[in-house]
């Protein structure tokens, strides 16, 4: 347990020992966490910027959502009404054309019976005239008769 | 005596005295190298204390410097994450305590942590497989000085002695730098008690400051003393208890583990107390009054 050069020799190791640590290993280690530091540093705001950003994509992309399915509903009820609209407008339609063909129909018919009611008149008169005549021209003479021949003719 | 003690039973006095003595040469009046018979000589050399001393500083620089070597800030390593969480830790430590400028403080602290912690970290090698190792190599090979061999050096009062002297000529650097010669002689006499220059008061000034110059100096110096004292006396006093258990017989294999699993708390906190204290001091050598 005396003093002796070990203790010099100490010293002067622990200088050089030192001395080594303060030139390459000290700076270099230091220099690596740093950088690191900063590096991580810069990756957690740009993760926390990402993060930030893609909440806002979604509530952005909710809203778009929300608009569209809104369109959507509002451009179905709009088609839904008009294709009510028009098949209605086509029953309508339908309606008004029946009761137009009818109406013609109808028009056209009673002509032709009155035309040929007309001519059936007609025909019955000289019908009975003739029948009149050939029973007259043994009894009267036409002319003497023939206001009551026309009268008749009128009310058939 | 090596050669009297090689054969036949040894007494645990014998074995004790064994454990407790460095492998030392020394240079005699003859001009002939002697080996381990320099007590009392002041140029003798601990070879054991230097050869663990600056294996162990080899082995903190090359596994440092490795790791700087590598050092970048990309996805470290397992091996280079552990060593700069130790770095990390050492520089916080130091920011904590000094606050100035300083490119050698950090790296200081650094290396009389790892180097303390290594050296103390030998004590849990058991306490027989070196030096029997040594001693069977220096039976195979004649060298029968081998036969002492002291494995942890900080039981070595030495190399903490080496490490702390060290230590206070940085704190008198420090001192100079911040303060000049003028301060720092200034801090040592003019400090507890403030002598007064003017009046009849200065009768009494040398007086005063031959009071402080004694206090002062005592203060001064015991910083190194109790640095290293602490480390030796811990460290010396801890291999001293496995050299004791280590004579129980079998049952020294409980109480050797028990002590051995305190003492790597004792040998953590004292390389710690070595590094934080030495900080300590060179921040009060350079903080201005």
């Amino acid at each position: 347990m005396d003093i002796n050069l070990t203790l010099i020799g100490q010293s002067i190791s622990m200088i050089l020992f030192v001395w080594f640590c303060m030139k390459f290993i000290w700076p270099p280690l230091m220099q690596a966490i740093e950088e690191r530091q900063t590096q991580i540093a810069d990756g957690l705001a740009a993760g926390e910027q990402g993060q930030q950003k893609l909440d806002k994509a979604t509530v952005d992309s909710q809203e778009i959502l929300d608009e569209a399915r809104k369109q959507a509903t509002g451009i179905l009820g709009q088609a839904n009404a008009r294709a009510n609209e028009i098949v209605s407008d086509g029953k309508q339609d339908g309606q008004q054309e029946r009761e137009r063909q009818l109406s013609l129909a109808k028009n056209d018919i009673e002509q032709e019976s009155n035309r040929a009611r007309d001519e059936l008149r007609g025909q019955v008169a000289q019908i009975a005239i003739a029948t009149a005549e050939k029973i007259l021209k043994r009894e009267i003479d036409a002319k003497a008769h023939k206001d009551i021949l026309n009268n008749l003719a009128k009310e058939l | 005596m090596a050669t009297e003690n090689e054969h036949g039973p040894i007494t645990s006095g014998e074995y004790i005295q064994h454990h407790l003595q460095n492998l030392q040469v020394c240079k005699a009046d003859s001009g002939d190298w002697i080996w381990n018979q320099c007590a009392g000589n002041p140029m003798a050399i601990n070879i054991d204390s230097m050869f663990w001393s600056i294996l162990l500083g080899l082995v903190f620089i090359c596994m440092f410097g490795v790791a700087a070597k590598k050092a970048s800030p990309k996805t470290p390593s397992k091996f280079q994450a552990f060593i700069e969480i130790i770095v990390d830790f050492i520089d916080s430590s130091v920011k904590d305590t000094y606050h100035g400028k300083s490119s050698l403080i950090a790296p200081l602290a650094l290396t009389i942590f790892v180097w303390v912690f290594l050296m103390n970290l030998m004590d849990l090698i058991p306490v027989d497989w070196i030096p029997e190792l040594s001693k069977m190599l220096g039976t195979t090979t004649g060298y029968d000085q081998l036969y002492y061999m002291k494995v942890v050096p900080t039981t070595d009062v030495n190399i903490t002695f080496g490490m702390s002297i060290a230590v206070f000529f940085l704190i008198i650097f420090y001192s100079i730098r911040t303060k000049g010669i003028g301060g720092f002689l200034a801090e040592l006499t003019l400090h507890p008690i403030a002598p007064t220059f003017k009046g009849p008061g200065i009768i009494a000034a040398p007086l005063i400051i031959a009071f402080n110059f004694i206090l002062e100096s005592v203060s001064l110096l015991a910083k190194p003393l109790s640095l290293s004292l602490r480390l030796f006396g811990n460290m010396f006093a801890g291999e001293l208890i496995f050299i004791l258990i280590a004579l129980l017989g079998v049952w020294q294999l409980p109480l050797h583990f028990g002590w051995a699993v305190f003492h790597i708390l004792i040998v953590t906190l004292q390389a710690f107390i070595f590094m934080m204290l030495t900080v300590v001091y060179l921040t009060l050598a350079s903080e201005e009054h």
